[in-house]
């Protein structure tokens, strides 16, 4: 096993980032507070002062116009890094996000791509209210095109990012506001890259799945410590991309526990967790026990007050109850 | 302000060759070719010559869309065909260049083949794209044409960024000069349009070098310009708020397009700053092939065909004694069989295949790409794919 050193999820991003920008000249970041005021939640702090304006760039607050402009850039042969500073500005933005980085690829028959990333704040932050706390993978990966990335630790943050900017395709790297000051250990190294479209084991067990991906990754860990001492012993599978989706790592654990609970921290109606939902009754259907369960955020806005947006996220307590159900443990 | 703008107001009216039925109830334009020397005679001839076959082009477009060879939506670029000649002259080729959807006559301009063109048209699988695109996307990395773009306003960030690109290119990575521009097309519609504001303003502030050409045409489809824009009189007060230069050009004469347009390029070249246009024309045709025009008069039409670009720049050769009327009816004849070639090429390319389907959704090729949507191909509709999504233990690089 390689060395590894401490980190912050928000400095695991950012090493990820400047190791490439000193790997490839053509990689570049952009966004509004990227540069002198070293980010908003200072994901980017210290680039400025080792890359300069020119390849640290502030953006005006224009997701639209510097959105498209990355994508114009990437056509061209750039390798942008485009920060929204929350994914829920993206919304603005959608035109260029949706309609011409997933698809220039295919309309122009292979001849232009997207070699491009977005990345940013993904999912209910504190408190945000309504209209900042979207999780935009509900939206998005409906859309063929897009690889859509979720980390929930420094490390994957890490390695999945170096993975991102190295990819021919248009990345959304989805980053959690509520995991920036996480810490864990990080594999040191250039060229330590986690590849894309493969799950991570998070914890074994034998008595359900429990898949999920991004920040939920937490609450399904301190779930399955509980249900531990219930003697349900549960599989804790982090997805780490959508698109790709390893749907073969959850078969191959379903198929040993024959239950499967979903967290996803987006919206029930059309999400990831409705397409897994419905590919693993397809494939599983002699191996399931019991239907397949899944714990999503409330089909509401997102509320402001403290106990209602606790109440509205996938959170330990719901994840505890699904199992239950899902194992006739109830 | 700035001396394309003072040029502008200094300018006098002048009705020569244009009908006086103003649609665009704009400010004069500026003449600026009668001072300059006439370009060489073999250039003019083939400035003349793609003229003709984008108007020859279109032509056939417009019998293919009712023959239902074509398609989806079709615009063709009748009227407008001095714009793109005009302005891909002031380029040089590594210039890149992006546009809307009336994009037939850019490509053609640009040196698409009237072949890849028209397959294209047809869905066919030897079109520029594949058969993928379609009329409203056409791309050549070639000859730097980047599309062919369907959303109104939607390549005008998307040009701002091509700018960026040669400008980062050229002085961050190779650490020298800027050298090259960009040209973005956009009709006068996309004036409203929010990526339009957004791009003006990024392109103001960090200088890039990105020409933004507005094809006034006086109708966003069937709303005047003056029932949808401010300041329409003035488009150029839309560019000063972001303090960028502008100029006024008459569209329907290529003389004008070409000396007017070489100006703006040298100087947003050799400045490394953007520029905004004023390309007073006008489409003959409808907005697309389902477009009854029922928002002008036939007179009003009528004295814009008076003013027939074709016939301007026909007269203009004519005159300067760079061609003859023989030679006129020699190379007619000739784009008119390279037209009906092309859309014979097209109606015998083959179809594209369902395999294609999948193909250049992502760089990665499908037997590696572990996605949520498999190929799933049902019964005698394809060929068995030879790709396969989702092995079990896939990963990916």
């Amino acid at each position: 096993m390689s060395a590894t050193q401490e980190l912050e999820f928000r400095d695991a991003i950012r090493d990820a980032m400047s190791e490439e920008m000193r790997r490839d000249k053509r990689v570049m970041l952009m966004g509004e507070e990227v540069a002198e005021y070293n980010g908003a939640y200072k994901v980017s702090r210290g680039m400025l002062d080792e890359f300069g304006p020119r390849r640290i760039i502030d953006t005006p607050i224009s997701e639209s116009g510097f959105a498209g402009m990355a994508i114009g850039a990437a056509m061209l042969g750039l390798r942008p890094v485009v920060e929204f500073m929350s994914w829920s500005f993206s919304l603005v933005a959608a035109d260029p996000i949706l309609n011409n980085a997933p698809k220039m690829l295919f309309m122009s028959g292979g001849q232009f791509g997207c070699p491009i990333v977005f990345r940013g704040n993904d999912g209910a932050g504190g408190q945000l209210g309504s209209t900042h706390s979207w999780s935009v993978e509900g939206l998005f990966s409906n859309v063929p095109g897009i690889k859509i990335v979720i980390p929930s630790t420094p490390a994957d943050a890490k390695g999945l990012m170096k993975t991102a900017i190295r990819d021919d395709d248009p990345v959304f790297f989805l980053e959690s506001e509520r995991l920036l000051g996480m810490k864990g250990e990080v594999p040191v190294g250039e060229d330590v890259l986690v590849k894309f479209g493969q799950a991570c084991v998070r914890r074994e067990g034998t008595d359900c799945t429990i898949a999920s991906w991004g920040r939920p990754v937490h609450f399904c860990m301190e779930a399955a410590e509980a249900l531990a001492k219930e003697g349900i012993f549960c599989e804790v599978l982090d997805l780490r991309t959508i698109r790709p989706l390893d749907i073969g790592a959850i078969e191959r654990s379903v198929r040993k526990t024959s239950n499967l609970v979903i967290v996803d921290q987006s919206w029930s109606f059309g999400s990831p967790g409705s397409e897994v939902a419905a590919q693993i009754h397809q494939r599983c259907f002699d191996d399931l026990d019991n239907h397949v369960h899944r714990v999503h955020t409330e089909d509401v806005p997102a509320p402001y007050a403290f106990n209602l947006e606790q109440e509205y996220l996938p959170n330990t307590r719901k994840i505890c109850e699904a199992v239950r159900s899902a194992t006739y443990n109830a | 302000m700035d001396s394309l703008r003072e040029n502008l107001t200094m300018a006098t009216p002048t009705t020569d060759g244009k009908p006086s039925h103003d649609v665009h109830g704009g400010l004069p334009i500026p003449r600026r070719a009668a001072n300059r020397p006439v370009p060489g005679a073999e250039l003019l001839r083939g400035w003349y010559r793609e003229l003709v076959l984008i108007r020859e082009f279109e032509i056939r477009c417009m019998q293919a869309y009712q023959d239902k060879k074509i398609g989806g939506f079709c615009h063709v670029y009748i009227g407008q065909e001095a714009v793109a000649v005009g302005c891909v002259a002031a380029l040089k080729p590594q210039d890149p260049l992006v546009t809307a959807y009336r994009d037939h006559g850019h490509a053609l301009a640009r040196g698409m083949t009237a072949r890849a063109c028209m397959a294209e048209m047809f869905g066919r699988v030897d079109g520029c794209a594949k058969g993928k695109g379609g009329s409203m996307h056409m791309f050549d990395r070639e000859h730097n044409l980047f599309g062919g773009h369907g959303i109104v306003g939607a390549q005008t960030p998307l040009g701002a960024g091509l700018a960026f690109a040669t400008k980062y290119e050229d002085e961050v990575i190779n650490n020298g000069k800027s050298s090259r521009v960009t040209l973005c097309f956009l009709g006068d519609g996309a004036l409203n349009q929010g990526a339009f504001h957004e791009a003006l303003n990024l392109a103001g502030l960090m200088n890039l070098p990105v020409i933004f050409v507005v094809e006034n045409n006086g109708y966003s489809m069937g709303t005047s310009i003056h029932r949808g824009t401010t300041q329409s009189h003035d488009l150029s007060s839309k560019a000063l708020g972001y303090g960028i230069d502008s100029a006024v050009i008459d569209g329907m004469n290529l003389l004008e397009v070409y000396h007017g347009m070489k100006d703006v390029v040298e100087k947003c070249r050799r400045e490394s700053r953007p520029a905004f246009v004023d390309m007073r024309c006008y489409r003959y045709k409808g907005h697309s092939m389902s477009d009854p025009r029922k928002y002008r008069t036939r007179d009003e039409e009528e004295l814009w065909e008076q003013g027939d670009p074709i016939g301007i720049f026909e007269k203009f050769i004519l005159d300067q004694g760079a061609i003859t009327h023989d030679q006129i009816k020699a190379l007619q004849k000739e784009v008119k069989a390279e037209v009906r070639d092309a859309v014979d090429f097209a109606d015998n390319s083959p179809v594209p295949p369902m395999s294609d389907l999948y193909h250049d959704v992502y760089r990665e090729p499908w037997g590696r790409y572990t996605g949520t949507s498999e190929p799933r191909m049902y019964g005698g509709a394809m060929n068995p794919p030879t790709f396969r999504a989702t092995r079990e233990g896939d990963g990916l690089i």
